[in-house]
């Protein structure tokens, strides 16, 4: 039947070819990282979009990777966020950094502990559990208001310098290169975890869970793992919030948080990694561009947005894109060999 | 003859309805075993008992004598007991490579790895790229699978039992929807299992139990009617009066 024959260098690469570093994501983090230096003015809102991509990153973990949808992942986020404020505060772990990885070790604590609640159950089920974990640690955090500042949050937070040398400035300089380091790290990490054979298995339980199991992968195994990595991230990612603001509220574990940062992976794209941070960039833009035009109305636009990219669905538009850019290149081509 | 597969009065309800009722039922090792019985008798129901996609109602399974009645679909799995699918089951958004690699991987213990990349273990690689040889899916190895033929999607439905490397193979209708010229290849392939893995072929089409299996047990209504060698159940006037009654479901 078939006469190809295989060479076991070509298949290796073959099934490496999505570890491969494209040109563009060179470029996108060139790109990024040289906002340090061209765009100081921005630096307080590029922090925000930089800590927002992290957040999403950690719900493209379990929803473009292992399909599991949460309206809850603002859970983690508060927690990591508390977690760094009382940590600074109670002078447990001065250093920034080191808080930053104690506080998403305890969030990721926080998520392996829930992770159960997640295993079973509808998309529906999951959403619904999701949110009551979140709406529970959030009423918890009012309740000990003598350990968390209750309604009022945790206020005037004193950050010590990174390293013992770089202050937090007003002008968000250091936070910015703080927080686009932390959130490149932890891509890398994500995107090695994604091209890893556990990894792939989590692709393979996404994609049909019933055979998942019937080739021996353990599914719940693997859904409890990157469950409870993702909720570490979302941890990082709200530690981040607290030290670059010195602060922490209540809002953290809002509703809203979860469901601002499902809307802006939508917006970005689930699975390819980029969705997070893409989606956090036009979110924060939009919200900043259409907030100077309608103040009141923003949210319109941004419904609108997603409602459009939902119904006309991502891969339409993304077919539109690639027509549009093979019309260019037929149409450059003839030039060429001319 | 030691016996690789063993149910003990399995029964299985759903609300009212029996699917399985007192199925006792011995797999030799080595054996080419075949299971029919007209639509509804329960033949999917069974293989997803000694799979454990579902638990029984009452009785056990063993495999080479060990009860695994409690164990869980995956832990199975790693014990040797595999199946294939009456309807495709396989993963859309990956590509055969990808495939047959996360079972090998898998089966080699090397799933779990997050530290380093897929496709980094020569091993694992070196085993991936024989079987898809074998399985003639070489020309379409990096094709997202959902785009794959009907005839190429079966045949890797079969690699991917293959690439766990049975000890029992389960095959649940291997033929289902494949053209004449084709099923014959895929025929060809489970014949060519080596003798000490035992395979339960689950089958409609007569002429294909008639030439692969070397015995016969017949599942009527969720209970077994009989057993014998294919000549005994060919002639057997119950088996016949099941079959004919169905009018041309055999």
């Amino acid at each position: 039947m078939s006469t190809v024959r295989l060479a076991l260098p070509d298949v290796a690469r073959l099934i490496m070819r999505r570890a491969r570093w494209r040109p563009a994501e060179i470029l996108f983090w060139t790109a990024a990282f040289a906002t340090i230096f061209l765009l100081p003015g921005r630096h307080l809102i590029l922090t925000e979009v930089a800590i927002l991509g992290l957040f999403a990153l950690s719900l493209d973990l379990i929803l473009g990777y292992a399909g599991i949808i949460s309206l809850g992942q603002a859970a983690f986020f508060g927690f990591g966020a508390y977690c760094a404020g009382l940590l600074a505060n109670h002078q447990l772990v001065t250093e920034p950094a080191l808080a930053l990885l104690v506080a998403g070790l305890a969030s990721a604590a926080l998520g392996l502990l829930t992770s159960f609640l997640v295993l079973r159950g509808s998309d529906l089920t999951r959403i619904m559990v999701t949110l009551g974990v979140a709406l529970v640690l959030r009423e918890l955090a009012n309740r000990f208001d003598n350990l968390t500042g209750g309604a009022d949050g945790l206020q005037g937070i004193e950050i010590a310098p990174l390293f013992g040398r770089f202050r937090f400035d007003i002008f968000g300089h250091t936070a910015y290169a703080y927080s686009l380091a932390v959130l490149f790290i932890f891509f890398l990490l994500a995107r090695h975890i994604v091209n890893s054979p556990f990894g792939l298995s989590l692709r393979a339980v996404k994609g049909n869970a019933l055979r998942a199991s019937a080739v021996g992968i353990s599914v719940n195994g693997r859904l409890v793992a990157i469950y409870t990595v993702a909720a570490g991230y979302a941890g990082v990612a709200g530690a981040l919030l607290t030290q670059t603001t010195q602060f922490s509220s209540l809002d953290m574990f809002s509703f809203e948080r979860s469901a601002d940062v499902l809307l802006m992976l939508i917006l970005g794209g689930t699975g390819y990694l980029y969705g997070g941070i893409v989606g956090a960039l036009i979110f924060k833009l939009m919200q900043d561009w259409l907030a100077s035009m309608t103040p009141q109305y923003w949210q319109f636009w941004i419904g609108l947005v997603l409602v459009v990219i939902v119904v006309l669905g991502r891969e339409r538009v993304e077919r539109w894109f690639a027509a549009i850019r093979r019309r260019i290149l037929l149409w450059r081509a003839p030039k060429r060999a001319a | 003859m030691s016996i690789a597969l063993e149910t003990e009065h399995l029964d299985k309800r759903f609300g009212g309805i029996i699917a399985a009722n007192d199925v006792s039922l011995k797999v030799a090792k080595g054996a080419r075993h075949a299971l029919i019985g007209p639509n509804g008798a329960g033949k999917t129901t069974l293989v997803n008992l000694l799979t454990g996609v579902e638990r029984p109602t009452a009785g056990r399974i063993r495999l080479d004598g060990r009860d695994i009645t409690e164990l869980k679909p995956h832990e199975r799995v790693r014990l040797g007991i595999v199946r294939t699918f009456q309807i495709n089951q396989l993963f859309a958004d990956l590509t055969p490579l990808e495939t047959v690699g996360v079972a090998i991987s898998e089966r080699l213990g090397t799933g779990r790895d997050w530290w380093r990349l897929a496709g980094s273990k020569k091993g694992v690689m070196e085993e991936v790229m024989e079987l898809i040889e074998r399985f003639h899916l070489a020309d379409v190895i990096s094709e997202r699978t959902a785009i794959l033929p009907y005839g190429k999607q079966r045949l890797l439905e079969i690699a991917l039992a293959f690439a766990c490397r049975p000890r029992v193979l389960l095959l649940d209708e291997p033929a289902a929807g494949v053209p004449e010229a084709e099923r014959h290849e895929i025929l060809a392939t489970v014949a060519s299992l080596p003798k000490d893995v035992t395979v339960l072929l689950i089958e409609h089409d007569m002429d294909l139990v008639f030439s692969f299996a070397d015995r016969i047990s017949v599942l009527v209504n969720g209970a077994l009617l009989t057993e014998g060698a294919p000549a005994a159940i060919a002639r057997d006037q119950n088996v016949r009066a099941v079959y004919l009654g169905e009018g041309a479901d055999a």
